[in-house]
């Protein structure tokens, strides 16, 4: 086989199986960085060997032997941990096992998962600890998304990652009462992926969006390993809706088009299927959460392709929900929006006046709902001034444009 | 695995270490860490007042009243408990009187080989 066949093979095995392979070693080991470092070593070994050998039957069982061994070597070179040797022979026994049986390894991914979701970690390390050790995006490619040096991000990470093997922060999947909490900042790891760089309200601006694949691949793997989660279907089917709108976003030429007025036959069928049938699937439980009503909001957009209204009276109903759980500022200014949309303009615009001025000096999506609701209330002059400061604070040129643009809308016309 | 668990308290609420509820809720709390055969060690510790600073700088022994750093919330108790994991030390932190309204600082201790009373050779 050549070295450019090895390569495909290796890069087919390090998408499918990275994640359980780090979270398989780690969960013995409880050393996340010694565990990458081990596979690390043994995917340039397959390099070599698989080149002039051909792709063993269980390439993971090899991946597996392989990397053991470099962490019997990496606890030979360093003080060995008491550990070690346990866990150490315990893999040996389950590689073998794993290379005669047709079973795949233990799934461990929703335990790291957890790990790196833990409260004892940095919250601005969690999401992208989850991108590195369960989807094995490297640091520079994180750091980027995050917008902050590389340098930076290796930093964060390998803090945290001692963090997990010194304090011993245990793999494991938390019981109730303890696991709703838990799992909650499971989930809010996994959205930070989705909206990294993204400061977005009703999808008004995505300019990096640089992790979405990614984000919607954590969540699709969340569902799977939490079937009985009604959050985590709830959070794929709030990503997946927002995902459909990829194409309807931008007009060909750049300008920003706001959800209301996008061309629904641009949104994407399927995903939007299938973002319905995960908040059909969380819908059975009867436990609702910020995720499911957020998931909700986005699917009564999404009705337009079908009935071409906007049911914004249910809207309102749900944000009241979600104001109530999570009293963000994005979902008090949804709701305001929701309110003045459904007819009532003057009650939605009480809504967004009682939202803290602290909260709101450099929030956009404020201003730009603030500008919308004082143009139906017919109060050009702020509203016009609400639309400009709204622009002054967005990075994104096409956002930028259409809020001047709405700005100057109706500068000069009666009424 | 050896946690210490850090007791920092405010002077108004240190100042309540005396009340008979305080005191009853400490010994409950001690005593239930032996009862579960974690507790490795710990006290409460004297008001920073009393506290003296050393330092040896060239060879110069040197000594001053007070603590280390005077800051508003100091260090008024520590314990050490010995714990499969760090879930498990918060779990025991959380339970800590004082959790209520003192923070506990919850800090693995270097090594796992670490037995206090037998101190690991020079490296």
């Amino acid at each position: 086989m050549s070295e450019a066949a090895t390569s495909v093979a290796i890069e087919s095995v390090v998408r499918d199986s990275y994640g359980r392979l780090v979270a398989y070693l780690a969960a013995r080991s409880g050393d996340v960085a010694g565990a990458e470092d081990a596979l690390g070593d043994a995917f340039v070994a397959a390099l070599k060997r698989w080149s002039a050998e051909g792709v063993p039957e269980k390439p993971e069982a090899w991946l597996l032997h392989v990397a053991r061994n470099r962490m019997i070597d990496a606890a030979r070179h360093t003080q060995v941990r008491q550990k070690s040797e346990e866990f150490l022979q315990q893999i040996a026994e389950e590689a073998q096992a794993v290379a005669k049986a047709h079973e795949h390894f233990p799934d461990e991914r929703l335990k790291l998962l957890f790990v790196c979701a833990h409260p004892a970690i940095d919250s601005a390390a969690r999401t992208p600890l989850m991108l590195q050790t369960v989807l094995g995006i490297d640091a520079a490619r994180i750091a980027s998304a995050f917008l902050v040096s590389p340098a930076a991000m290796s930093q964060r990470l390998v803090r945290a990652k001692n963090k997990i093997r010194d304090a011993a922060i245990p793999f494991r999947v938390p019981e109730p009462p303890e696991l709703n909490e838990r799992a909650s900042f499971v989930l809010d790891a996994i959205y930070a992926a989705y909206t990294t760089g993204w400061e977005s309200l009703m999808e008004a601006a995505s300019t990096h969006h640089a992790l979405a694949g990614e984000a919607i691949l954590l969540g699709r793997m969340l569902a799977q390993l939490m079937p009985r989660e009604p959050e985590a279907h709830g959070l794929l089917s709030l990503m997946l809706h927002c995902e459909a709108r990829r194409q309807a976003r931008y007009t060909r030429n750049g300008k920003f088009v706001p959800l209301d007025h996008q061309d629904a036959n641009l949104w994407s069928q399927p995903m939007i299927e299938e973002a319905e049938k995960h908040l059909h699937s969380a819908a059975a439980f009867k436990h609702m959460g910020r995720y499911q009503l957020e998931a909700a909001i986005q699917s009564l957009h999404a009705n337009r392709a079908k009935t071409g209204r906007i049911d914004w009276k249910e809207i309102a109903l749900l944000y009241e929900g979600l104001v109530r759980i999570a009293p963000g500022i994005g979902s008090l200014v949804g709701r305001a929006v929701a309110i003045a949309q459904a007819g009532e303009p003057a009650v939605g615009f009480a809504a967004l006046e009682q939202i803290p001025p602290d909260r709101i000096a450099d929030y956009q999506p404020y201003w730009a709902a603030c500008g919308h609701l004082l143009r139906l209330l017919n109060r050009k002059d702020e509203a016009r001034k609400a639309f400009d400061r709204a622009a002054s604070l967005t990075d994104d040129p096409a956002l930028r444009e259409y809020l001047f643009q709405r700005s100057a809308e109706d500068a000069g016309q009666p009424g | 695995m050896k946690y210490a668990l850090l007791v920092h308290q405010s002077q108004e609420h240190f100042d309540r270490r005396n009340d008979p509820s305080a005191v009853a809720a400490g010994k409950a709390y001690g005593e239930a860490l032996q009862a579960a055969g974690i507790f490795v060690g710990g006290a409460g510790l004297d008001s920073p007042q009393n506290a003296t600073t050393v330092s040896v700088r060239d060879g110069k022994r040197q000594v001053h009243d007070g603590p280390y750093a005077e800051t508003k919330e100091f260090l008024a108790g520590f314990g050490i408990i010995d714990v499969p994991n760090l879930d498990a030390a918060l779990e025991w932190a959380a339970r800590h009187p004082a959790a209520e309204f003192a923070s506990i600082e919850v800090r693995p201790l270097l090594g796992s080989h670490f037995m206090v009373g037998t101190p690991k050779p020079p490296k």
